[in-house]
């Protein structure tokens, strides 16, 4: 094995083996946790760092293991799966930080971090996979790490919230299995590469290769919560706060979203689809899971679940602009998206679990004048809110300008119109919540109050919404400087022939 | 001396007649019975390995037991299938053999019922060790008759062991196994009659070459066919197997339902895909697979009916055998995958998970005196290992990825898609997801530790309980990644006519 492969290898372990150590160690050992799961992430971002810069001057990053005749583990450093890696690193570690003082004093944390550990491993494998097996193979497991983790309050309501996540995912794997197969019967073993499988294929299997595809997208559609498979993710909102972080902006919902990329631009690849005639049929999808979820935001009063609707309308983004494949910045704007939104939407929760941690606030009804008790926590959520309605100069505005001129530049009208509508919905729901809290007078009092002390909140929950806030604001302000998401996503994009 | 040679194929009648001894001593000494079964699990794992190296040096190997050729001596034969299953039984057993004696002396270490208990353990030994050797002698048997000899002797000690636990439930399903085993074995028994009566010889070898297709081998398959399924249990012959697995000592359901059925399944499998190929027609495949698609399903929903937790594991078979027969109808896909891999792979993975999943069961029935679903809760608070074990497992019956049952579902979906069969492909995969819900549904209330719940510590008795289920459980999950050797042995040994018959290998 060369440095290149040892590197792929240490960026699962760096991971992998904290979680194992963690299962073993007794409750009590918090501090010994603690120092694991940190170094364990920050040892992380420095190996994906390392694989970042050998991506960027074009060094090869490629392990194969051959299971059986025609089916190959294949772990894969590009710079798509760099991006994807990038992120959920660093989130990873501000998730770590926020969720050690999160369940401070709570029970069953090792338990808790030991899954948490197994979920960022297999994420980053679901970043590194290089073919649609070892994608499969992630993709499951990420399920199965997922699970304990929504079910880790232990009540009867998040008892069924799992088990309806569960019948959501295992479902949309069967249907990828099946997918998977029937293309690899078909066009051979796929890996995943700029040009897609060969064009020859369509004339013969056309009516196969549509079903096909649409069955892929089912299958990753369940976890990027597109309507209507998106019935599992407001349920489970029960979990703790990291975890619903963790879901919404870092692993699953954005696994779902990666892999509609990944089906894109790297399985059938753009110009496969524009002759299957295919895209418009998934921009639909995505148009309507974007008006959908935002109108369901506006009815909600529960906070998280408002933020949940608004995931679901935000990630489909992502799916819009896969839709316009053949506009390159409709397809950076799509790529972006996927950083973009998960910088503000971790913000949010974040800000929201403190909400609900310091001082029992779960309603939005609640929020009256919260900003005066905890400013620094209103100011991140200010930030990430309107990011989401995409106000310059933050990150939400870059996405949908690119999106909006890919669109335009497809001649398609009805992108802007969607983009519009949705951006008026997201400013619907995301300002009275800022009126209220920010200029509201508080008239009865918190509903449950927790922590007095020198901070508003805890340290550990205040810091990481404050620099995700940070980043959400820099990053769009030097978003066209060399080191950016932006740049990164530019790059990415001039690998392949639009 | 020769015989003790590493090329000598002599020592392929260790893996017999070693646990034929162990038993005998069980019987005799009967204070140091676990010390001689833990012998002789050991040198038979050590043997297998040892004939599997013959295996890859050498190719299969036959040896004539006193030197008598057939058709007048007995022959054992070592290939590829063999070999694997020789194998799985070898390491399950060890596996099987450590967990049964915590869970002796678990039970034993209670004062209430010590007495009997520890008659149950004087018992069982040496049963256990007589029910290994049948099955080893019937991965090598090389002739009809001594198949027969074996499945006795497979079937009797199995039955015997069914009734150990002495509850009244448990001795009615293991005396109505009892008669179903024997009834399998008589017809069987009509069927060498045919065979021998229009032929003449009995070695597997020379029948192959018969090739012949007369009413008397066909009469004399159906009868053996018929004894064999429904010792496999195939659908809607599986009647007996729910209870008499689930009313059994734990130990008990691991060796039943990890390794006696794939006995007669290999047997089955081995007569119509080695030996009469031409004689099975593509409809009667068919058919075959229909029954197994209906096992999977019924079996499955069956499974997720169950209140309690060892009932549901054992209808988890009936569902999981099915799966070994949707291979039947894809044997004949042109230049696909050998149909042997698919039907072991599948065998393989089964027998580590469901053996891991009944320990797991069993240990989880000791903890709390009772195996009702809804009233497992807090269960991972005092056994951790085990409730990871029983997940673990539950994935590869699951079949998902990296787990063997994955790569054997794989497999099954390759050949069906790939010819066009799609129906099979729709049952695998709904079979599946039925899975997944039987599983779960036990996995949630494991996994939960409701609020107030008081930690029941577990006893030191537990670790040779927990870490057998889990080493089993963990060797289904890795055996996707590392398919390849079981592939490798599979295709060194496999019968030249096999190789052709399902299309040649890559």
């Amino acid at each position: 094995m060369n440095w290149g492969q040892w590197l792929l290898v240490s960026i699962l372990l760096s991971s992998f083996i904290p979680g194992i150590i963690i299962f073993g160690l007794p409750e009590e050992k918090h501090r010994l946790r603690t120092v694991l799961n940190i170094c364990g992430s920050i040892a992380k971002i420095a190996l994906v760092l390392i694989m970042d810069i050998g991506v960027y001057f074009g060094h090869i990053f490629e392990i194969r293991l051959s299971i059986i005749p025609g089916v190959e583990l294949l772990l894969n450093g590009d710079p798509l799966s760099a991006l994807f890696a990038t992120l959920s690193s660093v989130l990873w570690l501000l998730t770590t930080v926020y969720a050690v003082g999160y369940l401070e004093g709570s029970p069953n944390r090792s338990h808790f971090f030991g899954y948490f550990s197994l979920c960022v491993t297999v994420t980053i494998g679901i970043a590194l996979a290089g073919n649609l097996v070892t994608f499969l193979l992630f993709y499951e497991m990420l399920t199965l790490t997922t699970y304990p983790l929504v079910i880790h309050r232990g009540t009867e309501k998040s008892q069924r919230a799992g088990g309806n996540y569960l019948i959501y995912a295992f479902s949309g794997g069967a249907a990828f299995l099946f997918a998977v197969v029937s293309l690899q019967t078909i066009v051979g073993p796929v890996d995943f590469s700029a040009a897609g499988f060969p064009s020859s294929f369509i004339e013969s299997h056309g009516a196969a290769l549509i079903l096909i595809f649409i069955l892929l997208i089912i299958g990753v559609g369940v976890k990027a919560a597109l309507v209507p498979l998106h019935g599992w993710l407001p349920q489970a909102m029960v979990a703790p706060a990291p975890v619903s972080a963790l879901l919404h902006a870092v692993a699953v919902v954005k696994a779902g979203a990666f892999g509609i990329i990944r089906i894109v631009l790297d399985v059938y690849g753009p110009q496969n689809l524009l002759l299957l005639g295919v895209l418009p049929l998934l921009g639909g999808v995505a148009s309507i899971t974007i008006l959908y979820g935002s109108i369901r935001a506006l009815q909600q009063d529960d906070l998280k679940r408002r933020l949940a609707f608004s995931t679901i309308s935000q990630v489909s983004y992502i799916a819009l602009g896969m839709s316009l494949a053949d506009q390159p910045l409709a397809v950076i704007g799509g790529l972006v998206h996927l950083v973009h939104q998960g910088l503000m939407k971790i913000t949010l929760f974040f800000c929201a679990g403190n909400l609900a941690e310091t001082l029992g606030i779960h309603r939005i009804s609640e929020m009256n004048g919260v900003a005066r008790r905890m400013p620094f926590t209103m100011a991140a959520f200010s930030v990430g809110a309107l990011g989401m309605i995409g106000i310059p100069p933050t990150v939400g505005f870059v996405s949908k300008w690119y999106l909006g001129l890919g669109g335009l530049a497809a001649g398609n009208w009805w992108v802007v119109a969607v983009l519009a509508v949705s951006s008026l919905l997201n400013a619907c729901y995301f300002l009275p919540i800022l009126t209220r809290a920010w200029f509201g007078k508080q008239q009865e009092p918190w509903p449950e109050e927790q922590y007095i002390g020198r901070f508003e909140t805890r340290l550990m929950l205040l810091v990481p919404p404050l620099i995700t806030a940070f980043i959400v604001i820099a990053a769009g302000v030097v978003a066209n400087a060399q080191v950016s998401p932006l740049a990164w996503v530019r790059f990415i994009v001039r690998g392949y022939t639009l | 001396m020769t015989v003790f040679q590493f090329s000598s194929p002599a020592w392929m009648v260790c893996p017999v007649i070693l646990p034929l001894i162990a038993g005998l001593l069980c019987f005799l000494f009967s204070h140091r019975t676990f010390a001689i079964a833990l012998a002789a699990a050991l040198t038979n794992l050590l043997v297998v390995c040892l004939l599997t190296g013959q295996l890859l040096v050498f190719g299969p190997m036959r040896c004539h037991m006193g030197g008598w050729q057939p058709p007048l001596g007995i022959t054992l034969r070592t290939d590829g299938p063999a070999l694997l299953m020789l194998l799985m039984t070898a390491v399950t057993g060890l596996a099987i053999t450590l967990y049964a004696r915590g869970y002796f002396s678990y039970r034993i270490s209670d004062p209430r019922r010590a007495g009997r208990h520890q008659r149950q353990q004087r018992y069982f030994w040496p049963l256990w060790m007589l029910l290994l050797a049948g099955l080893n002698g019937l991965f090598l048997s090389n002739d009809v008759f001594n198949v027969y000899v074996t499945l006795e002797l497979i079937g009797i000690s199995a039955a015997s062991l069914a009734a150990l636990s002495g509850k009244p439930a448990s001795l009615l399903a293991s005396f109505r196994y009892l008669l179903v085993s024997l009834l399998g074995s008589l017809t069987y028994l009509f069927g060498i009659v045919f065979l021998y009566r229009s032929n003449g010889v009995l070695d597997l070898g020379l029948l192959q070459n018969l090739a012949a297709n007369g009413l008397g081998i066909r009469t004399a398959l159906v009868l053996m066919s018929v004894g064999l399924l429904l010792k496999t249990a195939l659908f809607p012959l599986h009647f007996w197997l729910p209870p008499a697995h689930a009313n059994a000592l734990a130990p008990v359901s691991a060796i039943l339902s990890a390794l006696v059925v794939k006995g007669s399944f290999y047997m089955l499998f081995r007569f119509w895909f080695e030996i009469f190929p031409s004689t099975i027609t593509q409809p009667t495949l068919n058919f075959m697979g229909t029954l197994g698609a209906v096992a999977v399903l019924w079996g499955a929903v069956q499974a997720i009916r169950q209140h309690r937790l060892k009932l549901m594991v054992a209808y988890s078979t009936v569902s999981q055998l099915g799966y070994l027969f949707i291979a039947f109808p894809l044997a004949r896909v042109d230049g696909g995958i050998p149909v042997w891999s698919i039907v072991i792979f599948i065998a393989l993975a089964h027998a580590c998970a469901k053996s891991a999943m009944f320990m797991a069961a069993g240990t989880v029935f000791l903890h709390l005196g009772h195996d009702r679903i809804k009233d497992l809760s807090g269960v991972r608070a005092s056994l951790p290992i085990t409730v990871f074990a029983y997940g673990i497992a539950g994935v590869s019956l699951m079949g998902l990825p990296p787990s063997g049952g994955f790569v054997g579902k794989w497999l099954l979906l390759t050949a069906s898609l790939g010819s066009s069969q799609w129906w099979w492909a729709l049952v695998v995969i709904t079979g599946s997801l039925l899975a997944s819900i039987y599983v779960f549904r036990v996995m949630s209330r494991l996994f939960v530790i409701p609020e107030g719940f008081s930690l029941k510590k577990s006893e030191p008795h537990f670790r040779l309980l927990e870490w057998p289920a889990l080493a089993l459980a963990l060797i289904s999950l890795f055996l996707g990644l590392a398919a390849s050797w079981p592939l490798h042995i599979l295709v060194h040994g496999t019968t030249t006519l096999a190789q052709v018959f399902v299309g040649g290998l890559p």
